[in-house]
């Protein structure tokens, strides 16, 4: 383990005496997210990309558009597929390698919210039924960790989606692809958004930060979509949430869901 | 299906992009723009995009590999799967592994790694999107980074490539350059004691254009060079009177 | 033989500042009978001694330096406290028991556990082996309580300022303790949260704003200001509710 994952007690202590006030840390309220920026366009070689800061967490997403198999359980749908990468020089504790389990989880999380939701109108993206289509790549580059990956990274794929371009294209009589002048956006249809949470001393806290996460023992996901159906869940760590943790959780993340969708339609 | 070759170079003596063949691209520096590495540097030069940090000097685990008289200095380049028009397998591959060993044989000997024996200097280079010169770009910026960490260095170390295109030797050949021209040399240089730190070179050059190249690959380093100064004293600048105060202070 | 770059000016690594006579100081070096800066900083000399004040470095250690430290891992010798450096160092079992003592790693663990803060001074350290501390000090020891935030070590001095000035003005104007380690961390102990909270505010500005001019004066600006917001309690009489 890393030192840097060691809380000293003295903070430990300091952390439970600002809770007692409803008071973070860096001052904020405990429903309160951290300063959200999100600037897309930054990689023209990617079909649509988007870096998002969210505090010091920085994360970019460069989303790929090329063609491939189906999947066989959907011969008629484009495939999405989303990947992490924990970079190295995102943070110490950070080592280079193949994905570990927390980026795979990150990667799954990500994805989970994007594809339940139907984000991408994947029928929209098949070329010829049961043998190609389009393949959607997400790829989530953390490049700074402060905390709160999955929600930066959240944030950062439906700002990149948004941000795609692909190009035009005619399906041929004999199936071939032949792309046309100008560009498209990829069929978007809806703007996941998640929210993730923790418990400490028994207050919920949302987004929280890198100090704050090598505190909590359990953390708790919540992605819901435009229309405000709950379209992924994850818990994560060793710790509990009671049952009425998990339906106050549920309120706290339909509320901050709204708000952080309109930032990032904003854009 | 075959095309003719396209003209790299047009009559009136310009490149692609419009430049002249001993032209660089637009270079931008952004120094220390990440929160938990010791030193960060993004750059910008032409189309490539890239993203340099330092960690360290840092305990080394495992210990075994540790120097017990220098730094261990270790360097990663990496290239985003969204950095090129065809998705790239983030999975390290040959040219990879080839171009991180090169690259810590350039930086190694700027470093005073004989100051921190026992620890590991880490070098991260990730190409966010290349066109062309990208390890010569991410030498560069990993260099002004090695600085932005406050580690000692003999120099900054700079890299530039020169090539053949058409014909022709031009400085800082972009992606089209490389792979539809006839001959491709990245540089880095010591710029204070002249030395060369890298020398590649794939294609085919007459003795006459290999030192027209390597002269105006030098020449573009040294310009280079100086926008790295530029770049760190913009972002350091001082007043004079006020640095009484910050006196006293010992560092490594 | 010449300097060959004025008084406070800004240098960069590789930047040639003198030639012949001169001694290579702090951040320089000599090659070939000219030196060399080697890091970013302001170039100054004493007598025939040329160095660089950095602008940016990490903390090493040196003999008698005021640490503040996180227990990180116990051995059968002793602690491994983290002091913000590029090695750990070493709390030995001697420095707390008694000679004849044997104490079983679970003792260790009572006295001082993972994750404890400590108040030390570095005993020893070459680069041939880890530094060592010490807790013979007044005032060292373990730290119970109190807020601790990081600072970039070279922008220490300027936090303590000219013959402590600018420490003492945070001190006063929040009415905190504040400890400040040569290794970048700082200690702050108030008599309230929303104290430590103002003085943990004006350090980082202080750490922000460090190369500015007028940095003083501004601070005192805003203490004044902060006393009147947040009813700082500098003397016995709290001014408003909290």
């Amino acid at each position: 383990m890393d030192s840097s994952e060691i809380i000293p007690k003295v903070v430990r202590k300091g952390i439970s005496n600002l809770l007692v006030q409803d008071k973070r840390l860096d001052g904020r309220g405990l429903t309160e997210y951290r300063p959200i920026k999100v600037e897309t366009g930054i990689i023209d070689k990617a079909a649509g990309s988007a870096l998002v800061s969210l505090g010091k967490t920085k994360v970019l997403v460069g989303v790929k558009v090329e063609t491939g198999e189906p999947f066989s359980d959907s011969p008629d749908e484009g495939a999405l597929t989303v990947n992490a990468e924990l970079l190295p020089l995102a943070s110490p504790v950070f080592e280079p390698g193949p994905p570990d389990e927390n980026s795979i989880e990150l990667a799954r999380i990500v994805d989970r919210g994007v594809r339940e939701s139907k984000a991408v109108d994947l029928k929209e993206l098949c070329i010829v039924h049961g043998k190609k289509v389009f393949v959607v790549y997400i790829d989530i580059y953390i490049l700074d960790h402060d905390g709160n990956l999955i929600d930066a990274s959240a944030i950062a794929s439906i700002a990149a989606l948004i941000n795609s371009k692909m190009s035009n294209y005619t399906v041929k009589k004999d199936g071939e692809l032949e792309y046309t002048s100008g560009t498209r956006a990829l069929p978007l249809q809806n703007y996941p958004i998640a929210v993730t949470m923790a418990k400490i001393d028994g207050k919920f806290i949302v987004d929280p930060s890198l100090e704050e996460e090598k505190l909590i023992d359990a953390r708790l996901t919540i992605a819901l979509d435009q229309d405000g159906n709950i379209c992924a869940m994850q818990k994560g760590g060793i710790g509990t949430f009671s049952t009425a943790d998990v339906l106050e959780a549920t309120k706290i993340a339909r509320e901050k869901s709204g708000e952080l969708r309109k930032i990032v339609l904003g854009k | 299906m075959s095309k003719t070759k396209e003209k790299l170079i047009n009559k009136k003596g310009l490149r692609v992009d419009g430049r002249k063949p001993e032209e660089l691209r637009p270079i931008k520096f952004e120094i220390g723009l990440l929160d938990k590495a010791n030193g960060s540097v993004y750059m910008e030069q032409g189309n490539n995009k890239i993203l340099t940090a330092i960690y360290g000097p840092r305990e080394l685990h495992p210990r075994h590999l540790a120097l017990q008289d220098r730094a261990l200095l270790r360097c990663r380049y990496h290239m985003a799967p969204f950095s090129v028009e065809e998705r790239k397998s983030p999975a390290p591959s040959r040219r990879k592994i080839e171009l991180s060993k090169v690259i810590r044989e350039a930086l190694e000997p700027a470093v005073f790694t004989e100051l921190y024996p026992r620890t590991s200097i880490d070098v991260f280079i990730e190409v966010l999107q290349s066109d062309g010169g990208s390890r010569c770009a991410g030498m560069t910026a990993a260099s002004l980074a090695l600085a932005d960490a406050g580690i000692p260095l003999r120099d900054l170390v700079v890299a530039c490539a020169a090539g053949k295109v058409d014909g022709q030797v031009v400085l800082d050949l972009n992606d089209a350059e490389d792979k539809l021209g006839e001959a491709d040399m990245p540089l880095a240089l010591f710029p204070q004691s002249d030395s060369v730190m890298l020398l590649q070179m794939d294609g085919t050059l007459s003795q006459e254009e290999f030192e027209k190249a390597f002269n105006l690959a030098i020449e573009g380093c040294k310009r280079i060079y100086g926008m790295q100064k530029e770049a760190l004293k913009a972002k350091y600048s001082v007043k004079k009177e006020d640095l009484e105060d910050l006196e006293g202070g010992k560092e490594g | 033989m010449p300097l060959l770059v004025e008084k406070r000016q800004l240098v960069t690594p590789g930047d040639l500042i003198a030639e012949g006579e001169y001694r290579a100081g702090e951040n320089t070096y000599e090659r070939d009978g000219k030196i060399y800066a080697s890091k970013i900083g302001a170039f100054d000399s004493r007598d025939n001694t040329v160095y660089v004040i950095a602008l940016k470095g990490f903390y090493i250690p040196e003999t008698d330096d005021l640490v503040i430290g996180k227990v990180i891992d116990i051995s059968l010798s002793g602690w491994i406290v983290d002091i913000n450096a590029p090695y750990n160092a070493m709390l030995f079992v001697s420095e707390v028991f008694e000679r004849s003592f044997n104490p079983r790693k679970d003792e260790l663990s009572e006295v001082f556990d993972i994750g404890g803060m400590l108040l030390a001074k570095v005993a020893a350290f070459d680069r041939t082996r880890d530094p060592v501390l010490t807790l013979r000090g007044p005032g060292l020891g373990k730290i119970t309580h109190g807020r601790i935030v990081e600072m970039t070590p070279t922008k220490i001095p300027r936090l303590i300022g000219k013959k402590g000035s600018m420490i003492d003005l945070v001190k006063k104007g929040t009415g905190c303790q504040i400890v400040v380690g040569k290794n970048g961390l700082v200690l702050i102990r108030g008599k309230k949260p929303e104290d430590e909270a103002s003085a943990i505010k004006i350090i980082r500005i202080i750490e922000e704003e460090a190369h500015t001019s007028g940095l003083t004066n501004r601070i005192g600006e805003l203490i004044k200001k902060l006393k009147n917001e947040v009813g700082i309690s500098v003397q016995d009489k709290g001014k408003t509710d909290q």
